[in-house]
């Protein structure tokens, strides 16, 4: 697949209509970009692991995806885990029921509020940065090198990138329920006066496999729209340094929309 | 048949004609310069023979090929004939410049990794850069990056490299040294070299024809003694201009 594209229209449009048609229609074609970059990138994973680098290319985006992301992940995770315990815990003691607490806090985190936070750690940290470095690329002619290369882009630069989101992204949403399971505990502690070893024991007795199934598959699903949004975004960059800075806040946004409306669609199948 | 043709091309951007009907051809072995200036469409006609850019009409051909309308195959085997030198040098940022010159060959060959270490110590010794193999593109100068691109260019044995100024913004020194490794490569290779240039007096020295584009149209193309001493309008004009730069 070429993904160095002329646009489809470089010309002013006549009419206000007319503008408004072409919006409509560029949309439906970025979409179809979007949705070709995606099947392309899942149709080259074997090609990581054949092709010579493959794997140390692989090595390099795990490493990037999920080492270089740790020291966000556990703050933002941490943080959650105890904004979680300390609002719900408030209400339980209300009730004088906060044993439910760990039940509550793993509840929300490992059904919704772990994949989420980590979808939005790594659309911000991984998908921008995936977004500037191919749009700086593109921008550079390095992409219509590696097309005149024979070299294709997709291949060579998306499939390791959306392969390490795609591997990365339910660890990382388990690593981030386990934190925020503990930042609840502590506030639970230390608040709340709830026992730490009680606080777990509840935690446990609600957490079912199949909630674990549907947080690691929203996580999973996550990482592939994170990965797809922003190779799209990056490899469409044109116009320069402006077209790198808007691709790559085009490429946070688009996914955190995307994280919101999948995740929403994802508990609606799961949770009848 | 000559190795490159254009027919008749137009290419349009938002209805603006960047080139006009132009029609040329490049034999097999030739230096050809495309001269002229800014904005005439130099590098959109460089653009055309790889697909990065398709007309608006007309035909490029390149060994009977029509680039525009071939499937990817065919596309392909013509870009694997073809080196493109940007002006940049287009160098991949996280790799070493043996890596970037080796690129082509570990993605594209099943050459063992003796052969491909051995390709790439003969370009870049071709290109005089064997003592900076080890160092990234931004601990290097551009002139060097350049050099390395042209490395990377030639590594797979092509027949064909389109040099996309290859000197601007260097100094006259390396911008020397360059266009020395175009005439080498020509020579010693046989390379066909489709040369965009400002610099119209090196390209007076080494080119085979000069093809001077003037409003998206070609307004001459000669060889360098018929150029200079050419009648014709749009030469004498381009000539007059670039007057101060000429020896």
């Amino acid at each position: 697949m070429t993904v160095v594209r002329e646009p489809i229209w470089d010309d002013a449009p006549s009419s206000r209509a007319q503008g408004v048609v072409r919006h409509f229609l560029k949309f439906l074609a970025s979409l179809g970009w979007a949705a070709r970059i995606m099947t392309e990138s899942l149709a080259a994973f074997p090609s990581v692991a054949v092709r010579r680098n493959g794997r140390s290319d692989l090595m390099r985006q795990l490493y990037v995806t999920g080492i270089r992301t740790l020291p966000v992940m556990t703050v933002v995770s941490m943080f959650m885990g105890m904004i979680l315990a300390l609002q719900v815990g408030l209400e339980l003691r209300r009730f004088n029921q906060e044993i439910y607490l760990g039940a509550a806090v793993m509840i929300s985190l490992i059904r919704e509020m772990g994949p989420f936070s980590c979808g939005m750690c790594l659309a911000a940290c991984v998908g921008s940065a995936i977004a500037a470095e191919l749009g700086t690329m593109k921008v550079n002619d390095e992409i219509a090198a590696l097309e005149i290369m024979s070299i294709p882009p997709l291949r060579f630069l998306a499939a390791p990138r959306v392969m390490a989101l795609v591997l990365m992204a339910p660890l990382l949403a388990f690593y981030c329920c386990v934190v925020g399971a503990i930042g609840g505990g502590v506030v639970g502690a230390t608040q709340l006066g709830v026992d730490f070893e009680q606080y777990m024991a509840s935690a446990m007795s609600i957490a079912e496999i199949k909630d674990l199934y549907v947080g690691l598959l929203k996580a999973t699903v996550f990482g592939l729209v994170i990965g797809t949004v922003s190779v799209s975004e990056g490899l469409g960059t044109t116009m320069g340094a402006t077209g790198v800075g808007k691709s790559t806040q085009r490429s946070v946004i688009v996914s955190f929309l995307l994280i919101l409306i999948f995740g929403y669609m994802i508990t609606r199948i799961c949770y009848r | 048949m000559a190795l490159i043709e254009f027919h008749n091309v137009v290419k349009k951007f938002g209805g603006n004609a960047v080139l006009d009907g132009v029609t040329f051809s490049v034999e097999k072995g030739e230096v050809l310069c495309v001269v002229g200036p800014s904005g005439t469409g130099k590098s959109v006609t460089l653009k055309h023979l790889v697909r990065l850019l398709t007309p608006t009409s007309g035909r490029v051909l390149v060994d009977g090929v029509d680039v525009a309308e071939c499937d990817e195959r065919s596309l392909a085997a013509i870009r694997r004939r073809v080196g493109y030198l940007f002006q940049g040098g287009a160098l991949l940022a996280w790799m070493t410049v043996a890596e970037n010159v080796a690129l082509p060959l570990r993605e594209c060959t099943s050459l063992t990794e003796e052969e491909i270490d051995e390709r790439v110590k003969k370009a870049l010794e071709s290109v005089e850069l064997a003592s900076a193999a080890d160092k990234y593109p931004a601990e290097i100068s551009g002139g060097m990056q350049k050099r390395a691109g042209l490395a990377r260019a030639i590594v797979r044995d092509s027949d064909i490299v389109l040099y996309d100024e290859p000197t601007s913004g260097l100094d006259p020194v390396t911008a020397t040294t360059i266009h020395r490794l175009i005439i080498k490569l020509n020579k010693s290779l046989g390379i066909t070299s489709v040369v965009v240039t400002h610099d119209l007096q090196s390209a007076l020295g080494f080119a085979d024809r000069i093809l001077l584009l003037k409003d998206g149209r070609v307004a001459a193309c000669d060889t360098p003694e018929k150029f200079t001493q050419s009648t014709n309008r749009d030469v004498v004009e381009f000539l007059a201009a670039m007057k101060g730069t000429l020896k």
